[in-house]
C-alpha cells in the first residue's frame, strides 16, 4: 500500500471515531473534544488532499475560535444529559433525513464521472491555493463575497442588541475614566506635625 | 558547503534507503528543538536574573558559578517531585492538558525560518500555519482547568480562553497588515520584502500593529501585565493549581517556548527577521537571535514594571482599542498602496 492511502486510512478511522464519541460520550466536555479531534482530523485529510489553504482555516476558525467558545459555554453550563438523551428516538427521523441528503450529495460529488461533472486535473507542485481562491473571492464573487460578509455583520448587531439590555441593578463602570484619574484626585497629603506623646504617668507605689 | 554536507551524507542516504527522509527531518527536529530547550532554560534564569536587578536583588547565585546551574537544579527538583492527580480529577484529561499545551508551542517551529536557508518545511501559507497552531495552545489551559476539578483551576481556564480569543482578534488582523504589505504568506519572502536596512523593517510603516503586536503577544502569552490566568493572589495558581512536579514543568516549559516563539515571529514581521540593519553588516542568524533576545528583554522588563490588569480593563483594550486601530492601520495600508506613496508600504 502506497504511504499516502496508508496516512488516508489511520485519518479516516480516527476521523470516524471520534465523530462517533460526539454523539456517544456521555460528558458534553469529553463530546466537544471529540469535536475538536474530528475537525482536525478532517483537515489532515483536506492537506492530503493538498487544500492546504481549507485545512488550515478549519484548524484556525473551527478549533482556533468557535470550538474554544463551544467548550467555555458546555463547561459552564450544568446540562442534564439523561434529560439530553430522553429526545433521542424522537430526533431519529430528522437525523436520518439529513444523513440521507449527505449520503445523496457524497453520491453526486463522488459520482461526478459518471454524472457528466469533469475529473478535477493534477496541479503543479508550486500551485497555491490560497492565492487561488483569494483572488476568486475578491474578483469573480467580490458581490456574493460582501454580500455575505454584510450579512454576517447584520446577524453580529443583531446578537448584541438583543442580548444587551440595560440593567439598573448592574454596577456601572466607565474604564475611560477610570484610567484618566490622577493622583491628585484620590490622594492628599496631610502634613501632620510631630508631637510628644504624654509623658507615661508614674507609678505611685 | 551544501556541496560537502551531500557527500558526506551520501553513504548514509544510500544506507537507510526509504527510511532516509523520516530519519534526517527527525535530525532536523532534534537540532531545532533542543538548542530551544536550552534557551528556554536559560530564558528562565534570565527572568529571574533581569528581574531581579531591577528590584535591586541578585536573584539566584548560589547553584554553580553566578547561579548558572539553577535551571538544572531547578528541572531535577521538579522531575523527583511526585505528580498528584486529585481525586475528583479527570485523570486522562488532567495529563493531557499540559501535553496540548506544550505541543502547538513546539510545532509551530516548523516553519520558523532562522535564516534564508535554514528552515525546516518553506510551505507557502507559513503564516497561516502559524496562527493556526498557536490558536491550538488553549486548548491545554481550558482541559487543565477543568479537568483539575477545582474552582481556582476552572476559573483560570475560563478567564483564559476569553482573553486568548480576544487578542487572538487583534493579533491576526496586526499579521493582515503584514501580509499586505509582504503580498505573500510565506515567512521567508515576508522577511526577505523587509530587506534595506533598519528604516525598511516593517516596524516603521506598520508602527501602530507592531505595537497592537507586541502587547497582543504579551497576553496571548499570559504573562504579567496580563496573567489574570495565574492571578497568584486572586485565584492562586490559576489554571495549574492542582498540578505538580514534571506535569507543572511542562506547563512552564510550554510558556517559554510560546514567550520565545512570540518574540521570534515580532522579529520576523516587523523587525526584518535575519536581516542586519546596516546594509554594510551581513545578514545572518547571529541578528535574529539579537532581535529575539531584545523583545524577550522586553517581555521581562513589562513584568518587571506593570501592575496586574483588572479583567475588564483588559477586555476593553481588546475590543474597543486594539481592534479598531488594527482595522483602521488595515484601510490606511491599503488606501495608501493605490496612492504614489504606496512604495511607504512596500
Amino acid at each position: 500500500m502506497e504511504f499516502k492511502s496508508l496516512v488516508f486510512y489511520v485519518f479516516s478511522t480516527i476521523l470516524l471515531l471520534a465523530s462517533l464519541r460526539v454523539i456517544t460520550a456521555r460528558n458534553p466536555v469529553h463530546s466537544a473534544l471529540s469535536l475538536v479531534l474530528a475537525f482536525f482530523t478532517a483537515a489532515g485529510i483536506w492537506l492530503l488532499l493538498e487544500a492546504e489553504f481549507l485545512a488550515i482555516t478549519m484548524v484556525l476558525v473551527y478549533i482556533g475560535a468557535v470550538m474554544v467558545l463551544f467548550l467555555f459555554v458546555v463547561m459552564m453550563l450544568d446540562i442534564n444529559l439523561i434529560e439530553l438523551r430522553r429526545g433521542f428516538w424522537s430526533y431519529l427521523p430528522a437525523g436520518l433525513l439529513v444523513a440521507g441528503l449527505m449520503v445523496l450529495e457524497m453520491v453526486m460529488v463522488l459520482g461526478g464521472a459518471n454524472l457528466g461533472l469533469s475529473e478535477p486535473a493534477p496541479l503543479p507542485a508550486d500551485y497555491s491555493n490560497t492565492k487561488a481562491v483569494g483572488r476568486l473571492l475578491y474578483t469573480a464573487y467580490v458581490y456574493p463575497f460582501e454580500l455575505a460578509a454584510v450579512l454576517l455583520l447584520v446577524a453580529m448587531v443583531a446578537a448584541i442588541a438583543l442580548t444587551h439590555r440595560k440593567r439598573n441593578d448592574a454596577k456601572h463602570m466607565s474604564p475611560a475614566e477610570q484610567v484618566k484619574v490622577k493622583k491628585a484626585d484620590r490622594l492628599f497629603m496631610v502634613n501632620i506635625k510631630p508631637q510628644k506623646p504624654d509623658a507615661p504617668k508614674e507609678d505611685e507605689s | 558547503m551544501d556541496a560537502t554536507m551531500h557527500t558526506l551524507l551520501t553513504p548514509l542516504i544510500q544506507l537507510l534507503g526509504p527510511a532516509w527522509l523520516p530519519v534526517w527531518t527527525l535530525a532536523k527536529i532534534i537540532a531545532i528543538v533542543a538548542p530551544l530547550m536550552i534557551a528556554l532554560a536559560y530564558l528562565t534564569y534570565a527572568e529571574r536574573k533581569v528581574i531581579g536587578y531591577m528590584q535591586v536583588r541578585i536573584g539566584p547565585n548560589r547553584v554553580g558559578p553566578i547561579g548558572l546551574l539553577q535551571p538544572i537544579a531547578d528541572g531535577l527538583k521538579l522531575l523527583m517531585k511526585e505528580i498528584i492527580i486529585p481525586s475528583g480529577a479527570n485523570k486522562g484529561l488532567f495529563i493531557l492538558g499540559p501535553v496540548l499545551v506544550l505541543a502547538p508551542a513546539l510545532a509551530a517551529w516548523a516553519v520558523f525560518p532562522f535564516t534564508e536557508h535554514l528552515v525546516l518545511a518553506n510551505i507557502n501559507a507559513g503564516l497561516l500555519y502559524v496562527m493556526a497552531i498557536t490558536s491550538m495552545g488553549v486548548y491545554g489551559v481550558v482541559i487543565a482547568g477543568w479537568a483539575s476539578n477545582s474552582k481556582y483551576a476552572f476559573l483560570g481556564a475560563l478567564r483564559s480562553s476569553a482573553q486568548i480569543v480576544s487578542y487572538e482578534i487583534a493579533m491576526g488582523f496586526a499579521l493582515v497588515g503584514v501580509l499586505m504589505c509582504a503580498q505573500s504568506l510565506n515567512l521567508v519572502d515576508i522577511v526577505k520584502a523587509q530587506s534595506g536596512g533598519f528604516w525598511h523593517w516593517y516596524w516603521l510603516p506598520l508602527f501602530p500593529l507592531f505595537i497592537v503586536y507586541l502587547i497582543a503577544g504579551v497576553a496571548e502569552l499570559n504573562r504579567a501585565p496580563f496573567d489574570v490566568a495565574e492571578g497568584e493572589s486572586e485565584i492562586v495558581a490559576g489554571f495549574h493549581v492542582e498540578y505538580s512536579g514534571m506535569s507543572f514543568a511542562v506547563f512552564f516549559l510550554a510558556e517559554y517556548a510560546n514567550m520565545i516563539l512570540v518574540a521570534g515571529l515580532t522579529s520576523l514581521m516587523f523587525l526584518g527577521g535575519w536581516l542586519s540593519p546596516f546594509p554594510f553588516l551581513p545578514d545572518g542568524f547571529f541578528w535574529i537571535a539579537a532581535k529575539i533576545s531584545f523583545v524577550l528583554f522586553l517581555f521581562l522588563w513589562f513584568r518587571a514594571t506593570f501592575p496586574r490588569y483588572r479583567y475588564d480593563q483588559i477586555m476593553r483594550l481588546g475590543w474597543k482599542v486594539f481592534i479598531p486601530v488594527t482595522l483602521t492601520w488595515i484601510v490606511v495600508v491599503g488606501a495608501a498602496m493605490q496612492t504614489p506613496y504606496g512604495y511607504l508600504f512596500h
